[in-house]
């Protein structure tokens, strides 16, 4: 049944109508500021897209997104400050040419791991394989030792809480709580004017795209399969002669990969990176958009991202008391009443009024049977 | 680090900083009582537990105030009762919330993770809402604050010795209902084959609801225990649960003994690092140590050995 086309029909009308909204509707109906919010939301985005390949098809639930989104716009972030302290830049402080918060806890020199982030190419490479290599270590220790299901969980999550208390701690080195602000320049072009704005959004939208072909080209090889599989019947694929472990490292790594470009996109859009993008709070709650827009839907995934966001900035601006209920009462409902999400809602009430549109109007049986396995269209 | 202390003075600090960290060992040997029950026994994760922990502290707060304003002569055993309520508030909170919703999500062990992560986030708000956002502080009797002076060098504070007594006796009392009584055969039956324990005449749901809320109300008392160490916000239950679930996790999830033994080495390690570095990284170290040893030997310190 291997599927010869890359999209099946309700996928390739998932995929033309986020295209449409992103590049056309979205840049044309809204403010800058409103695009830019947009932007924020869609780096959120990135991380439900690698969650769908390691929970939804791989069956991994980590709870440390955070840190691989932390980790990557962290190593942006150190670039960009890097820049915005140049030595005419803050001339005022005792030591000239070092970020601020450094020169405020009396650290003197640029320490050495900050060094090669002066380097654009040494930054880029970063956002992919610091991440990249952290989740291969402990993607390695666990699943080789076959820990998973509920201790993955809590072991990923016992990293956020670590790396958190790190970030906070070591003040001189990360920025502290309020984590790397007032970032000015990429290369020596002003990431805060309005029009960088929209080019970085559109830089994202693009970045967003490469991914989502990534995924869905995963999802469609043999790969995707065996991920699929594996949740399912692990020992089965094990016994077939697959290595379990193995795959399980690249589905968490790939989702890892995933984050830290969101996260980089995260610092470049927002112009910020603190911890509390860190933690355990947002990682949970970047599980939730996965769970909301549907854990097997890579287009679903990218809606619940963004609908779950809007409605936390619009619900948190009028009704502040309300959005932690509504939040909480998310998380229970998308558990008891619609496990698979917006994408489950859209395959079991508006996809077959639609199939039903179609096939009255032109009967041509058996197109959508190349659906691949767990047989929830995208969105 | 141990450079600038002679031998002596170094088994004073670890004595010292042991008998501190006992109220933090029993904060954490409490909850994750609870916490052992529900996950090791059950295989729910509850992310909120540390609300039903500050439920808890809650109530003893609320109990102090009533007694302060009203009955100002028995003040100094308030804490008794307080406790006692304590563990009713968050065992019959913890009965409602198995009836609503855990009980159907067993057999799906990360969607009760997420489940009660809303519940955690919808109980906070809701103390947000009752209890302000502020963080408020329990005032302790009379007798319960000083110390002990032991030798001339180390010093006992009162509280801790009293919390880790009250601990002891729990411990003993929940270990003693787990493998001596009825109940707790029964509810050890239920946990090893559903089935065929409810095909013998035990009614499985009734077994769960009250596990569930003895492993909540357990958390209450660690509430109380709680307010001795810290002031209680709404938020203040999250910070303590990813610990907690390193203590169930690291001490083998289906062992009891080996949850204290975890507890105790975590909050001991960690109560000794804080007098040689900061606060916070004693905790990173703490954790790294725990995380990394998990990474050794992933089934915990004291684990069953079953065929699975």
């Amino acid at each position: 049944m291997i599927n010869s086309r890359f999209f099946n029909r309700s996928e390739l009308i998932g995929f033309i109508v986020l295209a449409a909204v992103l590049f056309v509707i979205l840049p044309l109906s809204l403010d800058v500021f409103r695009l830019n919010l947009v932007a924020k939301y869609l780096t959120y985005a990135f991380v439900a897209l690698g969650l769908v390949l390691c929970w939804g098809y791989g069956g991994i639930l980590s709870l440390g997104q955070g840190v691989f989104f932390g980790l990557g716009g962290y190593c942006m972030a150190m670039f960009l400050k890097l820049e915005a302290s140049s030595v005419e830049n803050t001339k005022i402080q005792s030591t000239p040419g070092i970020p601020d918060f450094m020169d405020w806890n009396q650290i003197t020199s640029l320490p050495l791991f900050w060094q090669p982030f002066h380097s654009l190419t040494f930054t880029i490479l970063a956002i992919i394989l610091v991440p990249g290599l952290f989740a291969l270590i402990i993607g390695t220790a666990m699943f080789k030792r076959r820990v998973g299901g509920t201790y993955f969980a809590i072991i990923t999550q016992a990293v956020a809480a670590i790396l958190t208390i790190l970030i906070v701690g070591q003040q001189g080195y990360t920025g502290g709580i309020n984590g790397m602000t007032d970032l000015r320049t990429l290369k020596g072009w002003d990431i805060r004017p309005d029009h960088a704005k929209v080019i970085l959004y559109f830089v994202e939208v693009v970045l967003l795209f490469a991914c989502i072909g990534i995924a869905q080209f995963i999802r469609l090889t043999k790969l995707g399969r065996i991920l699929v599989a594996m949740r399912e019947q692990e020992d089965r694929v094990r016994f077939s002669g697959y290595s379990v472990a193995n795959f399980k490292i690249f589905a968490f790594c790939m989702a890892a990969v995933f984050a830290a470009i969101g996260g980089a996109m995260f610092a470049l859009n927002v112009g910020f990176m603190s911890p509390s993008f860190v933690g355990i709070v947002p990682s949970i709650e970047m599980v939730i958009y996965t769970a909301v827009g549907g854990r097997m839907s890579i287009f679903g995934a990218i809606w619940g991202a963004i609908l779950v966001n809007f409605a936390k900035t619009s619900l948190s601006e009028s009704f502040p008391q309300l959005w932690l209920f509504g939040l909480g009462a998310l998380f229970i409902a998308v558990v008891l009443a619609f496990p698979n999400g917006l994408s489950g809602l859209w395959a079991d009430y508006v996809q077959p009024r639609i199939d039903r549109l179609f096939a009255s109007r032109k009967r041509k049986p058996g197109w959508n049977d190349n659906s691949v396995a767990d047989g929830a269209p995208a969105e | 680090m141990f450079g600038d202390y002679s031998i002596g003075d170094l088994g004073s600090i670890f004595v010292m900083q042991g008998f501190a960290g006992l109220i933090l060992f029993s904060v954490y040997v409490l909850m994750a009582l609870g916490l052992a029950i529900i996950f090791g026994q059950m295989g729910v994760i509850n992310m909120a537990h540390g609300e039903f922990m500050i439920l808890g502290a809650y109530v003893t707060w609320m109990t102090s105030n009533v007694f302060q304003s009203y009955l100002p002569g028995l003040f100094s055993g308030y804490f008794f009762l307080a406790m006692i309520l304590a563990f009713v508030a968050s065992g019959a909170l913890g009965m409602l919330v198995e009836w609503v919703l855990i009980r159907h999500l067993y057999k799906r062990p990360l969607d009760t993770l997420l489940a009660t992560w809303g519940l955690s986030l919808m109980l906070q708000q809701a103390y947000r809402s009752v209890f302000g956002a502020r963080e408020v502080g329990v005032e302790l009797p009379q007798w319960m604050l000083g110390s002990l002076h032991v030798t001339d060098s180390i010093e006992v504070p009162i509280n801790g010795v009293f919390v880790m007594c009250l601990t002891v006796l729990i411990t003993l009392s929940v270990a003693y209902v787990m493998y001596m009584s009825r109940w707790g055969r029964q509810v050890r039956a239920v946990v090893q084959n559903r089935i065929m324990a409810g095909a013998v005449g035990i009614n499985t749901e009734k077994v769960d609801r009250y596990t569930f809320g003895l492993g909540c109300g357990i958390a209450g008392i660690a509430g109380s225990a709680f307010t001795m160490i810290g002031s209680t916000g709404p938020t203040s239950g999250q910070l303590y649960i990813v610990d907690t679930f390193l203590v169930v996790v690291f001490g083998g999830a289906a062992s009891l003994l080996g949850t204290i033994a975890s507890a105790f080495s975590i909050s001991q390690t960690q109560s000794t690092l804080e007098f040689f570095m900061s606060g916070s990284m004693a905790k990173v170290l703490t954790l790294l140590a725990v995380v990394g040893i998990l990474m050794l030997r992933p089934q915990g310190l004291f684990a069953l050995k079953v065929r699975k």
